[in-house]
C-alpha cells in the first residue's frame, strides 16, 4: 500500500514493490513509498519490523550481509539503486549514513571530518571544508580549540554530531539516520533533532526512530512499519506526520502510537 | 543470633555454613595455585640472575668467547649480534606476510580458502620447532650450507603463524561500526582497511609482533640445524654460519668447563632480560590499544 503525502513535493527516492530477504527469510514485503525531497521522513514501528533493514537498502549497506537479496526497485534520480551493477561507492557518497551508535574513527576530530574528502579527493581547502561541516553540524563552537584532540574524547552527543559532520563532508544529497539518538541522553537527543531540522533545508533526511516523541517532533512525514502475522515487515501507513499521529487511518497505527503495543 | 539471620531456619543456616566452607576451600586452592606458579617463576628468575650476574660485565657484551673454552673471560658479543641479525631478518620476512594473511582472513575471508589457511596456521603453530629446523635443513642447508639466513628462514616459519593468529584476533576486535562508518562514506574496502581498520588495530598488532619476536629470540632447536653457531668471531654476514645468543648458551652450557658454564648463565640472564624488555614493550603497546578497551 502506498500513500502519497498530501502536498505535492519533489520525490527524492521512490521505493517500488520492495521485497527483502535474508537467505530464505523474507524481512520486508511489498514496500512502496515515495520519500519527498528536502524533508524529514521518519520510519517508525516496533522492534524487528524491518526499519533498519529498509534504511540500509537505500545505501546498499546490506551488501555486507551474506545472502541478503532484494526484489523490486528503489529509484534515485532515474536509476534503480538495487541494480547489482551499480557502483555502491558512488551511491554511498550521495546517500550518507549516520548509525545507531556514534562511530567516530579513533583519530583526531579534524581527521574524522577530513576522512571523506581525502578519500574522494574532494576539491577545495580542507581546513575550510572541515570548519564548514562542523558549523553545519552545530559542533564547531565546542571543538574549534581542540581539533587535533582524539574524537573519542568527545561526549556521546558530540560524537554523533561529529559523525554527521563527517557525512556532510562528502556532500551527500540524502542522509540516512538509523536511530541516531538511541544511545544518547535526552538533551543530546534534542540537539540531534534540532540539527536535523536545520539540515533539511539542504538535505533529504530519512530517520529510523524508536522513540515516538522523537518521531513526532522531528519529522515531516512518517512511515509506519509493522510485522505481519507471517513475520514480514510491511508498510502499514505513510503520510504527513501530523496526520499519522492525530488521525491515523489504520487501527494498527493508532494502537501503536497510543502506546497500546510496541 | 543476629537480627538479619533471626528469620532463618536451622536448615537455612546449615546450608549457609556449608557454602562458606566451600567458598573458603576454593579460595585456598586457587590461592595455592597462584603462589605455586609465581614461586616457580621467581625461582627460575632469581636462580638465573644469581648465577648469571657473577660473570656479567661490559666485557660480556662486547667480547667474543676465548679460543680455549676452559679459560675464563670473554663474552657473547657475537651471539648478541647474531641474534639481532637473524631475528631481525626473520621479522622482516614474517611480519608483512603474517599481517597480510590476517587481513585476508578477517577482511576478505569467509570462503573455503580462508578456512584452509586458518587450518594450516593452526597446524603450523603446533609443529615442533626442531621439525621446522629439520625442514629448512633438508630444503636449504643441504644445498647451500649452514647460514644465518637459513636460521632466519626457520625462525620466520616459527613466527609467521603466531603473528597471523594474534593479528587476526586483534582485527576481529575492531568494531564493525568503524568499518561500516568508513564504507558508508563511500570508501572502498582497501581504503577502509588501510585507513581505519589497521590504524585502529596497530597497537595490538605491535603487541603480537613483539611477543613473536621474543619467542624467536629464545628459539634454539631450529637454529642448531640451520645457523649452526660460530663461537670464534663476530660474523655479520648472514650468508655465513652464525652464532646467536640461544646457540651460545647451549654450546657453552654443554662443554663441561666451569668457565663456559658461567658464560652460559650470563647469556641466559641476558636473554631473559631481552625477552622481559620485549614483553614489557608489548604490554605498553597493548595498554595504548584503542581496540581492546
Amino acid at each position: 500500500m502506498s500513500v502519497m503525502p498530501e502536498e505535492v513535493q519533489a520525490i527524492e527516492l521512490e521505493v517500488r514493490n520492495l521485497n527483502f530477504f535474508y537467505g530464505n527469510f523474507m524481512a520486508l514485503k511489498d514496500i512502496s513509498l515515495s520519500v519527498p525531497s528536502k524533508a524529514i521522513t521518519a520510519i517508525i514501528g516496533p522492534s524487528g519490523c524491518g526499519k533498519s533493514t529498509l534504511i540500509r537498502v537505500f545505501n546498499r549497506m546490506y551488501d555486507l550481509v551474506p545472502k541478503a537479496r532484494v526484489e523490486g526497485a528503489v529509484m534515485f534520480e532515474g536509476q534503480d539503486i538495487t541494480d547489482p551493477d551499480l557502483d555502491v561507492v558512488v551511491l554511498r557518497r550521495r546517500i550518507g549514513m549516520v548509525f545507531q551508535r556514534p562511530n567516530p574513527f579513533p583519530m583526531s576530530i579534524y581527521d574524522n571530518v577530513a576522512y571523506g574528502p581525502r578519500i574522494i579527493k574532494r576539491q577545495g581547502n580542507l581546513d575550510e571544508i572541515v570548519e564548514d561541516c562542523l558549523h553545519r553540524a552545530a559542533l564547531w563552537d565546542e571543538v574549534k580549540d581542540r581539533l587535533r584532540r582524539p574524537a573519542l574524547s568527545l561526549s556521546g552527543g558530540q560524537q554523533q554530531r561529529l559523525v554527521i559532520a563527517r557525512v556532510l563532508a562528502v556532500e551527500p544529497e540524502v542522509i540516512l539516520m538509523d536511530e541516531p539518538a538511541s544511545a544518547l541522553d535526552p538533551v543530546a537527543t534534542l540537539k540531534i533533532e534540532e540539527l536535523a531540522q536545520e539540515l533539511k533545508a539542504n538535505y533529504t533526511i530519512i530517520m529510523v526512530t524508536h522513540n515516538m516523541q522523537a518521531g513526532a517532533r522531528a519529522s515531516d512525514n512518517t512511515a509506519f512499519l509493522m510485522m505481519s502475522a507471517e513475520r514480514y515487515g510491511e508498510l502499514v501507513e505513510f503520510g504527513p506526520t501530523i496526520d499519522i499521529f492525530n488521525r491515523p487511518q489504520n487501527k494498527m497505527t493508532e494502537d501503536y502510537i497510543t502506546g497500546r503495543f510496541g | 543470633m543476629s537480627a538479619i539471620t533471626s528469620h532463618m531456619t536451622t536448615r537455612d543456616l546449615a546450608v549457609m555454613a556449608r557454602r562458606r566452607r566451600t567458598n573458603l576451600l576454593v579460595t585456598i586452592v586457587l590461592g595455592l595455585a597462584v603462589v605455586a606458579t609465581l614461586a616457580i617463576l621467581a625461582w627460575v628468575l632469581v636462580y638465573v640472575a644469581v648465577r648469571g650476574v657473577e660473570f656479567l660485565g661490559p666485557d660480556f657484551f662486547f667480547k667474543t668467547p676465548p679460543g680455549n673454552p676452559g679459560t675464563a673471560g670473554g663474552g657473547f658479543f657475537n651471539g648478541i649480534i647474531g641474534s639481532l641479525i637473524v631475528v631481525g631478518i626473520a621479522a622482516l620476512l614474517s611480519i608483512p606476510i603474517g599481517v597480510a594473511v590476517a587481513i585476508f582472513l578477517v577482511e576478505y575471508g569467509g570462503n573455503r580458502l580462508a578456512g584452509a589457511v586458518r587450518f594450516f596456521t593452526d597446524v603450523l603453530i603446533g609443529v615442533p620447532t626442531i621439525v621446522t629446523g629439520a625442514f629448512v635443513y633438508a630444503i636449504w642447508v643441504t644445498r647451500f650450507g649452514f647460514s644465518g639466513l637459513a636460521g632466519a628462514f626457520a625462525l620466520a616459519i616459527v613466527m609467521l603463524p603466531l603473528i597471523t593468529r594474534t593479528t587476526e584476533e586483534i582485527l576481529n576486535l575492531v568494531p564493525a561500526q568503524l568499518r561500516e562508518g568508513s564504507l558508508g562514506l563511500g570508501a572502498s574496502r582497501s581504503q577502509t582497511v588501510m585507513r581505519v581498520t589497521l590504524p585502529s588495530a596497530l597497537p595490538g598488532i605491535i603487541t603480537g609482533i613483539m611477543l613473536a619476536v621474543a619467542r624467536a629470540m629464545g628459539e634454539t632447536a631450529p637454529l642448531l640445524l640451520t645457523a649452526l653457531g660460530n663461537d670464534l668471531f663476530v660474523e655479520t654476514n648472514p650468508a655465513k654460519r652464525m652464532s646467536t645468543l640461544s646457540l651460545q648458551i647451549f654450546g657453552n652450557a654443554v662443554t663441561g668447563f666451569r668457565a663456559s658454564q658461567a658464560r652460559a648463565w650470563s647469556g641466559a640472564l641476558t636473554l631473559i632480560g631481552i625477552v622481559l624488555i620485549l614483553t614489557a614493550a608489548a604490554r605498553f603497546f597493548a595498554a595504548r590499544s584503542q581496540v581492546s578497551r
